[in-house]
């Protein structure tokens, strides 16, 4: 394989169940060494876009290519080379954490000993090596999922795809994960995840992919994405309920654009403190306001007219 | 790139029997590493192996007792293929069929979890493992623990004396393939299952085979209807075995064991189609 040539290429790629499209038609390329990310609401299509790229799902339409492999006549060959950390767990309720391993390395056909060394050693590196023996019901969220993600890697796989990673999980855990992540990727791990957070994908992808309808409506690093879609500031102003729709009219004209929303007003500007000072000289002072930088979450209101996470 | 190297390569299998790699739905033919799932379910199921034997070994000890202390003395001798057999000798091979039935039938059941609740299936079908390993590996842990059953049950037909001819240790093999028959049927039907409340099913369907399928009483019994204890599958088993343990060899028995072969490859390529359909999407 070509040196340049993308691990995974995506052109036209469609997925169907019955009349329900689910992925329209989407193109993207993720190179060896990166983290890429798909970003969407619930219903955006990304988990069916990762159950095509790690050929357990059949392409409908479109081309699919992994390695420079066709999942539909590779998909053995394409699996060996894929960790996955699925959105649940699906552990082996039915073994201890460290079983569930060794049994998963025996899948793709690493000797028995071999498997018991590597389980170890990547307990070790999912700081649970003290739980190896335990059943896996009693495991809070977090460690369940570190465990997959030890799972995942037991093939020591060349890309590694990761569905909505931290979702239900509290902060805490949250960072643990993202540090184990990091480090995969120092190592040189090519990570492809979706997530519907906006700070796990600004952390984690230097690309992404932003997701809606089962279409992309954008892609870039997160940065850039910001910088193209959005004014650098956000003034967020809160009115006394139900009275943020009747703004509209009074912030005319200030900043580059404003968004109403149920419960406040975001009003898009590149100084966003001196877009305040104008909301207060025409007497719109609201309960509240908070000025911060504009973020992904902005980007995808803009780009879909939705927030993400309903 | 030309397009026959992006056609998956014959398995050494389907060279050597072509035939048999034509006949099987392509989901068996990819079945490469079946004995990864049976060592998962023997990590799973060593710490209580011990109980499946115990469990095997009582349930035909009284059975067995029963039906010697029972119906023994109440029934007079039964004729089979022109010789005159003790009722006891009569009922016992048809019972280790039933017993070889209900082990791989109870284990099939398990399926069902594996692939609504536990989600087993979806983990193992993330790697290279196939859907056609997974029925394979299932169907043969099935059968492991039918011949476990039937090992147990046999024992205790020695010890009790319900046994006529040396012949009669093919009733192990005859049982293999008795439990294989009923794995690939047993995995089907958790395949079809849609709810825990479903599995009321399972008796309704087997209950009848177990008391039809000449098990108790001879295909005499039936009249000119006898042709439709053939319909059967367990019926298969039982006159087989039936046979076997009265030393009574003939070359009808080949057609009870294709009968019964034939059940078993269907019942593991509908589930594998099914499971594929279901978890495959």
């Amino acid at each position: 394989m070509d040196t340049d040539e993308p691990l995974i290429r995506a052109r036209g790629l469609e997925k169907r169940f019955g009349d329900f499209e689910a992925v329209k038609g989407i193109d993207f390329d993720v190179h060896r060494g990166e983290s890429f990310g798909f970003l969407g609401p619930n219903g955006a299509g990304k988990s069916s876009t990762m159950r095509m790229v790690g050929a357990v799902s059949p392409v409908t339409g479109g081309e699919l290519r992994l390695f420079g492999l066709d999942p539909a006549t590779d998909g053995k060959a394409i699996r060996a080379r894929l960790g996955v950390v699925p959105q649940q767990d699906q552990l082996d309720e039915m073994l201890n954490v460290e079983d569930n391993l060794v049994i998963y390395g025996r899948y793709f056909d690493i000797s028995y000993a071999e498997s018991r060394a590597q389980a170890r050693k990547l307990l070790e590196f999912v700081q649970l090596e003290d739980r190896a023996t335990s059943k896996i019901m009693p495991l809070s969220g977090g460690m369940k999922r570190r465990v997959t993600i030890a799972r995942s890697l037991m093939n020591d796989p060349e890309i590694l795809l990761l569905d909505e990673p931290t979702t239900g999980l509290d902060p805490q855990a949250r960072h643990v994960l993202w540090d184990r992540l990091y480090r995969l990727k120092q190592q040189g791990v090519t990570l492809v995840l979706t997530t519907h957070y906006m700070d796990e994908a600004e952390q984690l992808c230097d690309r992404l992919v932003i997701m809606d309808e089962g279409r992309i409506v954008a892609e870039g690093p997160p940065a850039e994405l910001i910088r193209v879609h959005s004014p650098r500031e956000v003034l967020e102003l809160r009115y006394p309920a139900g009275a943020n729709a009747e703004q509209g009219p009074a912030l005319e004209g200030i900043g580059a654009r404003q968004e109403v929303l149920p419960d406040r007003v975001l009003v898009y500007a590149d100084d966003g403190e001196a877009a305040l000072s104008e909301v207060h000289r025409r007497g719109a002072s609201p309960e509240s306001a908070l000025v911060r930088r504009s973020s992904l979450e902005d980007v995808f209101l803009r780009l879909t007219g939705r927030t993400l996470v309903e | 790139m030309t397009t026959a190297s992006t056609r998956p390569r014959a398995t050494n299998a389907q060279r050597a029997f072509p035939l048999t790699a034509m006949l099987l739905p392509p989901a068996l033919r990819q079945a490469h590493r079946p004995f990864r799932i049976l060592e998962r379910h023997w990590f799973v199921g060593k710490t209580s192996f011990i109980w499946i034997i115990l469990g095997g070994f009582f349930e035909p000890f009284f059975f067995l007792i029963s039906t010697d202390l029972g119906f023994g003395g109440l029934i007079d001798d039964i004729e089979v293929g022109g010789t005159l057999v003790p009722y006891v000798e009569f009922v016992a091979p048809a019972l280790l069929a039933a017993s070889a039935m209900n082990g791989a039938m109870y284990e099939t059941m398990n399926v069902f979890f594996r692939i609504n609740f536990d989600k087993t299936y979806e983990s193992m079908l993330a790697t290279p493992v196939t859907v056609g390993d997974v029925v394979i590996g299932d169907v043969l842990w099935a059968t492991l623990r039918g011949a476990i059953y039937s090992v147990a049950f046999m024992a205790v037909m020695v010890a009790m004396g319900m046994t006529s001819s040396w012949w009669g240790v093919l009733m192990l093999p005859g049982s293999i393939v008795i439990a294989l028959a009923f794995g690939g049927v047993g995995l089907t039907a958790a395949t079809m299952l849609r709810s825990i409340e479903d599995f009321e099913y399972v008796p309704t369907a087997s209950l009848p085979l177990f008391l039809f399928s000449a098990t108790f009483f001879p295909v005499s019994a039936y009249g000119d209807l006898g042709w439709i204890v053939n319909l059967s599958p367990l019926y298969h088993g039982v006159a087989l075995l039936r046979a076997l343990n009265l030393g009574q060899l003939s070359w009808g028995l080949l057609g009870h064991v294709a009968v019964l072969l034939a059940i078993a490859v269907v019942g593991v390529s509908v589930a594998a189609r099914r499971i594929e359909r279901t978890l495959l999407t």
